[in-house]
């Protein structure tokens, strides 16, 4: 029985593939080369939506990352203690919320504040590189990575917060016991010793990140082209098939499902590399009966 | 060397930065908290509850089949994940102290974090392209996201029973498969239980894999092979649309499965609440998140 999950992925790869096999064979490697999608010519490509997941999950990162890292600091080193527990579950409450509600609330509640505040400044501010070209409308792709950010918050957070945790308190002993002050110790004795797993914890991010579909979908505002200003719309691997799925059949139907392919390839890679490296840090935990 | 004072100043600025970090994270909970429930509550009705989704500008429409939708894609769902997860699970626990074991919990884990969207695709391929957009299709794809939850968190259970107890049984000559089955499984019930409703809370808001497989439906439905409405396909396609009395209506709809998806999440935090040590306790909460968070 336990095979299952191992026939299932089995299964899954090899179902992807011979459904995009009309793809695979019609565009060769220039599928993930090409840089121009459009339906009429029956011309699909890619790289569009490779571009536009790469984008918004490094907006993601560089917010959400720092972000969950000060959490983790805080509610691992500073906090008093009955703080900490309620604390840590609201902030994991934050990954029970659906995604499709984030999208939801993205929509009608973080656009205006987009539009009205945060977009103006960047425009002011960074106006003169191209990554902020345009006018600030969010419906775009810095929104999407805005809202992916709040999305990895909980998972980087309580992932980094462990492995914070796991760091022998011996460790903060010698550096207290030398005169630093808290943030040194943090600093030198601390988040220098737990710099793998927090770096696991943010790949982990990224897995998450790469996947999303909906809170993007409802977001980014769906262009299929390569723009470099985050202030233009795009589109991820993850929306361009939830949007063109409806009414897609033949070559195009076939083509979003190579699509699927290459993000089930990319998620499996990130995923795989962040399990390895969480693992070794969260299995030196005790735990009855074995490791995790 | 910098003197006493900027390095104290640094450690305040670096505690409140921290604090700030804390507080950043806070203003999208609450404000999703506070928005679906002020946009949402006023939608909310028993005309609104019972009745089936009508197009823009029609009165007395309602998001009813929307919730049978979901109910049903749920429930068939868990009968098909829930046994095959509760077996992995065990199979992995009580069987699975070799290399063999420790690749399926490896793969389970990282298909636990897999994008839903891949697995509505292969939902797809394998099921819609024979029986068109429909229930039993949706179903298949949220059972698949079930097991890897189901798994992990019985393997878990079953690892807090005490060792002490196997060897009891073993000793009196109970068979493996019978300590398994009596001994075992009872002791770790109420873990298989928080499993269980941990798997139904992620489902019941998955989104981009009903898509692609229930597809959603105006109409009552609850035949497995035609398309059915699901209340997050209602809420994504009334968001989309450009009239404000669907949108009205996807708030109130969002207000339903965000009540039912905490309801769940906080029930399985207070079943678990005095189960466990404090640090065992921290460390197996990062890894129910991690499984369980929405990733849709």
């Amino acid at each position: 029985m336990a095979t299952g999950v191992l026939i299932l992925l089995w299964l899954l790869v090899a179902k992807l593939i011979i459904d995009s096999q009309e793809s695979i064979f019609h565009f060769g490697t220039s599928f993930l080369t090409n840089t121009r999608w459009d339906p009429t010519r029956e011309l699909y490509t890619a790289l569009p939506f490779i571009f536009g997941t790469l984008i918004t999950s490094a907006i993601a990162m560089l917010i959400g990352v720092p972000l969950s890292i000060g959490i983790a600091i805080y509610l691992s080193e500073l906090a008093p203690p009955w703080v900490r527990e309620p604390l840590s579950f609201v902030v994991e409450l934050l990954a029970a919320v659906p995604s499709v509600i984030y999208g939801l609330w993205a929509m009608y509640t973080l656009r205006p504040v987009l539009v009205g505040v945060i977009e103006p400044a960047l425009i002011s501010l960074l106006g003169w590189t191209p990554l902020f070209e345009g006018a600030a409308f969010g419906i775009d792709k810095f929104a999407a990575g805005v809202v992916l950010a709040i999305m990895i918050i909980p998972t980087v957070a309580s992932v980094s917060k462990e492995t914070l945790r796991a760091v022998p308190d011996s460790q903060r002993e010698a550096a207290l016991s030398l005169g630093a002050t808290r943030y040194e110790t943090t600093r030198i004795a601390v988040l220098s010793y737990a710099r793998s797993g927090i770096f696991g914890a943010a790949i982990l991010g990224l897995g998450r990140a790469v996947g999303e579909t909906m809170a993007v979908t409802m977001t980014i505002g769906n262009a299929n082209m390569i723009s470099w200003s985050l202030l233009d719309p795009g589109q991820t691997m993850a929306s361009v098939i939830a949007n063109n799925w409806g009414e897609a059949s033949g070559l195009l139907l076939s083509s979003l499902i190579e699509i699927g392919l290459v993000l089930f390839f990319v998620a499996l890679i990130v995923n795989v590399i962040a399990r390895l490296m969480v693992g070794r840090v969260l299995k030196a935990v005790p735990m009855t009966g074995g490791g995790l | 060397m910098s003197s006493y004072k900027t390095r104290k100043l640094k450690n305040i600025i670096a505690s409140l930065l921290a604090l700030g970090c804390v507080l950043v994270a806070l203003v999208p909970l609450i404000s999703i908290l506070y928005e679906v429930i002020a946009r949402g509550a006023p939608a909310i009705s028993i005309e609104f509850l019972t009745q089936r989704t009508k197009s823009a500008g029609e009165p007395g429409s309602g998001i009813g089949n929307a919730i049978v939708g979901s109910l049903l894609l749920v429930g068939y769902a868990s009968m098909m994940g829930l046994p095959l997860g509760i077996l992995t699970g065990i199979f992995v626990s009580e069987y699975g102290n070799n290399s063999f074991g420790r690749t399926i919990r490896f793969f389970n884990d990282v298909m636990a974090n897999f994008p839903s969207i891949v697995v509505g695709l292969f939902a797809y391929s394998l099921i819609v392209t024979v029986t068109g957009f429909s229930l039993i299709s949706g179903s298949f794809a949220l059972a698949i996201i079930m097991i890897p939850i189901v798994a992990s968190t019985t393997e878990e259970a079953l690892k807090m029973v005490p060792n002490s107890l196997r060897e009891a049984a073993l000793a009196l000559g109970v068979p493996q498969w019978r300590t398994v089955l009596k001994v075992i499984l009872s002791n770790g019930r109420a873990g298989l239980v928080t499993g269980a409703l941990l798997a139904v809370a992620r489902v019941a808001g998955e989104t981009a894999p009903l898509i692609l497989t229930a597809f959603g439906n105006p109409f009552w439905s609850t035949s497995p092979y035609e398309p059915v409405a699901a209340l997050p396909l209602t809420i994504f396609r009334n968001a989309m649309s450009p009239y404000r009395d669907l949108q009205e209506q996807a708030w109130g709809a969002a207000l339903v499965l965000i009540a039912l998806v905490l309801t769940l999440n906080v029930t399985v935090r207070i079943l678990t609440m005095n189960r466990m040590t404090n640090r065992h306790k921290a460390v197996k909460r990062t890894w129910t998140t991690l499984r369980s968070s929405q990733r849709t």
